[in-house]
């Protein structure tokens, strides 16, 4: 049985669906071409954001990357302005001049989703900086995959953030593939959490499809950071199940990799723990139909919405909406 | 009121800006007490009123600076990061480009980055080719950054106060040789408004647009040649990034003839924006074509022999001078 209680893991379990629902459901419009866009599946990690989104509050600050939609809706994003904005209209989150790469809603505290592999890394110590300098309480997490652990604002970052203690927390959703190569091939160390010991810092290596594992790790790094005990280095195994973006090949998988993956696949081993924990197939079901409600009506919605005007790209540049482009 | 140094009116504006917001704070290699208060001691005495959080030394990391200063300034602070170097910047561009520059817009105005990111650099002390350049054209070619150069001591006071309070980036350069230059302290509270120049020295024979170290230059030229009875006007842009254009143009219409000069290299610098911009919208007025005058397109060399060759001299900004007003 999980130490997590019920009322958690209904949590946890909302947030994943919701999650995995978006996905299907974003997968299923570009599959019928009724959008267009770019869009990086997040099947099989829907599970490592919605455990580590579940273990923050709605202030505590996030910084995420192009595959973030896991840690947008699990933050609690509304779908109307998540949509929107993915779809590029002026009611999204952005007014649509950031689009899929680059979602922001500091409202839920998604600070900044960035679209440079391990950017993210350095601003998220920025975040928690200010939070360490003017005392607010606030936990920053910082999701990357293990590609980002290989550039150099990765290492800047951790070094940064374990000297001045920050309450920061580095998510490293390791799903085995730097876009097209796999993970012994762009890594020579056997995992992203041993590097946390070169800094002094401390990591962790959880299994991300694993409720019971990857929650109450991202949940004790946060309450270390929050404690002031420093930063923690959080590696979540999980798999893409699929290409690296939507539409792309990813026929570069070895068979017996896709054969494990689909063993190891979180969702059916949530709705398990779920069921160990007497919540009824039927209560479960409904979760998800409402979830399914609530895309419908956003997507309808976000199709539905004016586009952004021209004068847009005068806005936002600066402060001062700019008179005339030079 | 006393003279300052500019090096001294960084300090004071800085101070007082600390002094009167807790969100202000600084970073970057070497800036606090235990370090001696930076390099080219800017910070000194800063730690010790607002301690080492707001004025944090930092390892040398620039990517981890920036990309610190751009959390930092999107959580609602003021950082004032230190790169030590200018050329510097290249191992942090993509913080500086791809985010400081581009959140605001990219979030569709729901953040925004408050940030000053200070630098010097300067030809002319046999620093070589890594520890020179003048890269503001790389800046002011990205939408989203606000390009800062003082040129005398009341100025980088009065430019620093008003990029702190900036609610965008701002890249502020010193140069390395004005760091002494002395001026009458404007005292507390002094802002030079962004996007303002100077009219350095009003002339009426030709307009000589320039900005940071070379104004020095400009305006010792027009000295000389004041007593030949050729009158420059000398503009100090102040801001590079986006730029006076009102007083840029209001000046060539005046003048008539226009030459830039900066110390950065000539092919692509800021100098052949402005001559294209004054070309489509004084043509009119023009007498002759706008000249450019900048640093000679090779990396800055070591021996004070090319050095002094490298670097746009006075000699030849009088040359261009004359020969645009058919004196030559």
């Amino acid at each position: 049985m999980s130490t997590i209680d019920r009322a958690k893991l209904l949590d946890i379990y909302t947030r994943t669906m919701k999650v995995n629902r978006t996905d299907e459901k974003f997968r299923s419009l570009l599959m019928q071409g009724k959008v267009a866009v770019m869009y990086y599946c997040v099947r099989g990690q829907e599970l490592v954001s919605a455990a580590a989104m579940a273990a923050l509050t709605d202030d505590d600050y996030v910084v995420c990357t192009y595959r973030g939609q896991g840690e947008q809706t699990a933050k609690g994003i509304p779908p109307e302005l998540w949509w929107a904005e993915c779809l590029g209209k002026v009611t999204g989150t952005c007014k649509g001049k950031g689009g899929t790469m680059h979602i922001t809603y500091p409202e839920k505290g998604i600070m900044v989703t960035t679209g440079v592999v391990g950017s993210g890394l350095p601003i998220a110590t920025g975040l928690a900086m200010a939070s360490q300098n003017n005392g607010d309480g606030k936990v920053t997490l910082v999701s990357f995959g293990d590609g980002a652990a290989n550039i150099g604002g990765f290492h800047e970052a951790m070094n940064m953030a374990q000297l001045y203690k920050l309450p920061v927390v580095f998510l490293c959703q390791n799903n085995r593939y730097g876009e097209h190569t796999a993970f012994a091939d762009h890594t020579s160390s056997e995992s992203i959490s041993a590097r946390a010991a070169g800094y002094g810092m401390r990591g962790v290596l959880v299994d991300g499809n694993d409720v019971n594992a990857v929650y109450p790790a991202v949940q004790e790094a946060v309450d270390r950071a929050r404690a002031g005990e420093g930063p923690t280095l959080v590696e979540a195994m999980c798999y893409r199940m699929m290409g690296h973006f939507f539409g792309a090949d990813f026929s570069y998988m070895p068979k017996e990799h896709l054969a494990e993956m689909n063993r190891e696949d979180p969702l059916p081993k949530l709705r398990a723990v779920m069921l160990d924990h007497q919540f009824s197939e039927e209560e479960l079901d409904a979760i998800v139909a409402g979830i399914d409600a609530e895309i419908d009506g956003a997507v309808a919605a976000a199709l539905a919405a004016d586009l952004p005007g021209a004068e847009e790209l005068a806005i936002d540049v600066f402060e001062t909406p700019l008179v005339e482009a030079h | 009121m006393a003279e300052i140094t500019l090096a001294q009116a960084l300090n004071k504006a800085i101070d007082e800006a600390m002094a009167e917001d807790a969100g202000v704070f600084c970073l970057g290699e070497d800036v606090s007490a235990k370090q001696g208060g930076g390099v080219f001691k800017i910070t000194s005495g800063l730690t010790e009123k607002y301690g080492e959080n707001r004025v944090r030394a930092t390892p040398i990391s620039e990517t981890a600076i920036v990309g610190a200063a751009v959390g930092a300034a999107l959580a609602g602070q003021r950082p004032i990061a230190e790169i030590m170097l200018m050329n510097f910047v290249g191992v942090c561009m993509d913080q500086i480009v791809n985010h400081a520059a581009k959140l605001r817009f990219m979030s569709g105005g729901q953040t925004n980055v408050p940030l000053v990111i200070r630098t010097t650099t300067g030809v002319g002390v046999g620093f070589g080719g890594q520890h020179s350049d003048m890269l503001e054209a790389w800046f002011a070619h990205v939408a989203g950054i606000h390009v800062v150069t003082p040129s005398n001591a009341a100025d980088a006071r009065g430019l620093m106060r008003a990029a702190i309070d900036c609610n965008d980036p701002v890249i502020f350069i010193e140069n390395i040789l004005c760091y002494g230059l002395k001026a009458e302290d404007p005292g507390p509270g002094y802002r030079v408004p962004l996007g303002k120049a100077a009219v350095a020295r009003e002339g009426s024979d030709i307009s000589l647009i320039t900005y940071g170290r070379t104004v020095l230059d400009a305006l010792a030229v027009a000295d000389d040649l004041a007593k030949e009875g050729i009158s420059v006007e000398v503009i100090d842009l102040r801001t590079i990034a986006p730029y006076d254009e009102a007083t840029v143009l209001a000046s060539v219409r005046k003048t008539g003839l226009a030459i830039t000069l900066h110390e950065a290299v000539r092919p692509f610098g800021t100098g052949a924006e402005l001559a294209a911009n004054i070309q489509e919208k004084c043509w009119d007025s023009l007498k002759g074509p706008v000249r450019r005058i900048g640093g000679t397109f090779s990396p800055v060399p070591f021996a004070t022999v090319l050095e002094q060759a490298w670097i746009p001299n006075k000699g030849q900004i009088v040359g261009q001078i004359k020969a645009a007003l058919g004196k030559g």
